[in-house]
């Protein structure tokens, strides 16, 4: 099957050519990172985690996204999504690649990640996400190639996918669990320390994942001969619109809780993130074009005739991948380490450095999408124009 | 066919690779998990002069460390024995004690009319070297761990760089190689190991000092501003002092059980 990935037409391959590049340059980068040190990024004593655990927190919700696929076709029989849930399996399987190389970016001493291997520690959440991650990649690997595959000779998938595909969908998301549970059980940082974090955390990922591909598929209708189908971009538009409603919801509540407490230490993170704290205010602007961006989403979404109209979707839908995306992947870190333990305000800003490397990342995983993609898409127009 | 046989030699090569990887994973589940293992070179003996104890502590009387000097001694003297770099970088900043005022160390229980002396006097913040250590929970290879003493220490050549630990320690006391320290460092000590870039460090209760009769650096220059000893032990001087005077520790209410006591 991975054959196909060699027949491409030219600006296939110009795409290719293009992401390769970005992607050699980050490699440069990294190299200077390696034998620097993580100075080279814009992360201090008291910020100690950036841009790359933000990528990550945020990838692996668009990676447990596809359980919005997976769940209504193969439990409740929702045909329309069958064309497309290996789309939704291969989307998670670049953005966990994605995901394991961001904690690969960010470690200190990449050269010993085995060690959480060999002193396994499952008291700690981070041995328990290296193994739902990992696990959660094998699932969609198995379970995406041998349907395509299946797909690929004309019958249906073999039998023994079942218990591994009904196991993905616990476990899509649980990768996005773990992941919470990284944050919200640390004692020192009251920003995180919420019930509501695990929770919110599938409701932006269940909103992002879904817009994603929906503008993927639309994408696809535009470059290829595969159409995903109305229904199924009508669908993955109403899972999205509830989900963003109950991301904004979920957040209105933590904001509540915070400023009706009027407790200083609850308030002060998110002081600092809307309206600054001791003069420092570097994310202000981007938290409330978060919340613009957001509501716009939903303002949009919530209207049969704007969410019917694909151009107008795709606004959406780019509003609302933005939007999740500076909540996760910048106000939910700066946020929980600001102010610091002390009460200190010292800011985080990423450096040149570090935006290529995570560029870069962002390229590769990119490059496997569009490396699976091409796979999927001629192995589906193949079966069309059998058919 | 050749398709065929690479794919099943790939096939196998991917089950015995997750396999292979498993066994470390079952090993821990089978021993009982958190039981602990026999030390792999063999059972260490302690040597003659080791000071012991059941759970070390330290009380900081803040008056007399309000004397001119002495809190800049403690740090001065931790931070020449042990090496650690002077970074020219504020972000890339290693400490493993310093001074704060009443309101960062004590952040929620200022007020506008807190005693002057207490105001402006030094407070020594390092590692609480809780009962309970959250960054011990936190660490995924075991790099940092508790001591049977209560003493938090880090396996510096275990460590990944993670950074998962200073993220869940409550009293912002560690600190992370961001780059290579030891240009940084004014005078290498050469009895004391010094790191590498990419690993988190902290102060250790002179771990290496106890081990030769020593007290802590901190404690030997702080003419009795720090006190040092055994809580298990009724007699020794941190349970005189903590018998006779009221003390307070950061952010008890988080179950951390630190065991750095502030006499104010």
């Amino acid at each position: 099957m991975l054959e196909r990935v060699l027949n491409g037409n030219k600006n296939y391959w110009a795409w290719l050519m293009v992401l390769m590049s970005i992607i050699g340059v980050a490699v440069v980068f990294y190299l200077y990172q390696l034998w620097f040190g993580l100075g080279v990024t814009g992360m201090s004593r008291d910020v100690s985690w950036g841009f790359y655990i933000a990528q990550f927190t945020f990838l692996v919700g668009v990676a447990a996204s596809a359980v919005m696929l997976v769940l209504p076709y193969y439990l409740h029989h929702y045909k329309a999504f069958g064309k497309i849930t290996v789309l939704g399996e291969f989307v998670a399987i670049a953005a966990v690649t994605m995901c394991l190389l961001f904690i690969l970016a960010d470690l200190g001493q990449p050269q010993r990640m085995l060690n959480v291997i060999f002193y396994a520690t499952p008291h700690s959440m981070l041995f328990w996400d290296m193994i739902v991650l990992n696990g959660y990649l094998f699932l969609n690997v198995i379970v995406g190639w041998n349907a395509l595959s299946a797909e690929s000779k004309g019958v249906p998938p073999p039998k023994w996918i079942k218990p591994f595909i009904y196991l993905s969908i616990p476990w899509a998301v649980s990768i996005h669990t773990v992941t919470a549970f990284l944050y919200c059980g640390l004692p020192g940082r009251g920003f995180w320390l919420t019930a509501v974090l695990a929770p919110r955390f599938l409701a932006s990922a269940f909103a992002a994942g879904p817009a994603l591909l929906i503008l993927l598929c639309l994408l696809l209708r535009k470059l290829t001969r595969f159409d995903a189908g109305k229904e199924a971009i009508q669908m993955l538009s109403k899972i999205a619109t509830y989900a963003i409603i109950i991301n904004v919801f979920f957040f209105f509540c933590e904001v509540f809780v915070a400023c009706y407490s009027q407790i200083p230490e609850h308030m002060d993170h998110l002081k600092y993130l809307f309206f600054g704290l001791h003069g420092k205010g570097a994310l202000v602007p981007f938290m409330w074009l978060s919340m613009i961006l957001m509501f716009t989403g939903i303002f949009m979404l919530i209207i049969p005739k704007v969410r019917t109209n694909e151009s107008t979707l795709a606004v959406a839908c780019v509003a609302i991948f933005i939007g999740t995306w500076i909540d996760k992947g910048l106000g939910m870190i700066s946020g929980g380490f600001v102010p610091n333990p002390l009460h200190h305000v010292n800011e985080y800003i990423p450096t040149i450095p570090e935006i290529m490397i995570t560029i870069g990342i962002y390229a590769i995983g990119m490059l496997v999408l569009t490396v699976l993609y091409k796979m999927a898409i001629s192995v589906k127009e193949e079966a069309a124009g059998l058919s | 066919m050749m398709e065929n046989s690479r794919r099943s030699f790939l096939k196998i090569a991917g089950v015995a690779a997750a396999g292979l990887g498993l066994k470390p994973v079952t090993d821990v589940f089978a021993s009982g998990g958190l039981q602990k293992q026999s030390s792999p070179i063999g059972d260490v003996s302690k040597g003659k002069d080791v000071l012991t104890a059941k759970r070390w502590a330290m009380v900081i009387d803040v008056k007399k460390m309000a004397h001119d000097g002495t809190a800049h001694k403690c740090i001065e003297a931790c931070h020449k024995l042990h090496n650690v770099p002077k970074m020219t970088n504020k972000r890339h900043e290693i400490k493993w004690i310093w001074e704060e005022e009443f309101h960062h160390a004590f952040p929620g229980k200022h007020h506008e009319h807190i005693a002057e002396a207490i105001e402006h006097a030094p407070f020594l913040v390092l590692c609480n070297h809780c009962e309970n250590p959250p960054c011990v929970r936190a660490c995924p290879t075991k790099a940092t761990f508790q001591r049977e003493d209560g003493i938090v220490l880090m396996d510096f050549h275990r460590c990944i760089g993670c950074r998962f630990c200073m993220a869940a320690c409550p009293y912002g006391s560690r600190s992370f190689n961001f780059r290579d320290p030891r240009p940084f460092i004014e005078e290498t000590q050469e009895n004391f190991p010094t790191r590498m870039k990419g690993v988190v460090e902290k102060c250790n209760f002179c771990a290496e000092r106890l081990a030769v009769g020593k007290q802590p650096a901190c404690v030997e220059v702080s003419g009795g501003a720090l006190v040092f000893g055994d809580l298990d032990d009724e007699n020794s001087d941190v349970r005189k002092v903590l018998k006779s005077d009221y003390v307070i520790r950061r952010k008890p209410g988080l179950g951390t059980g630190p065991q750095i006591y502030y006499k104010v």
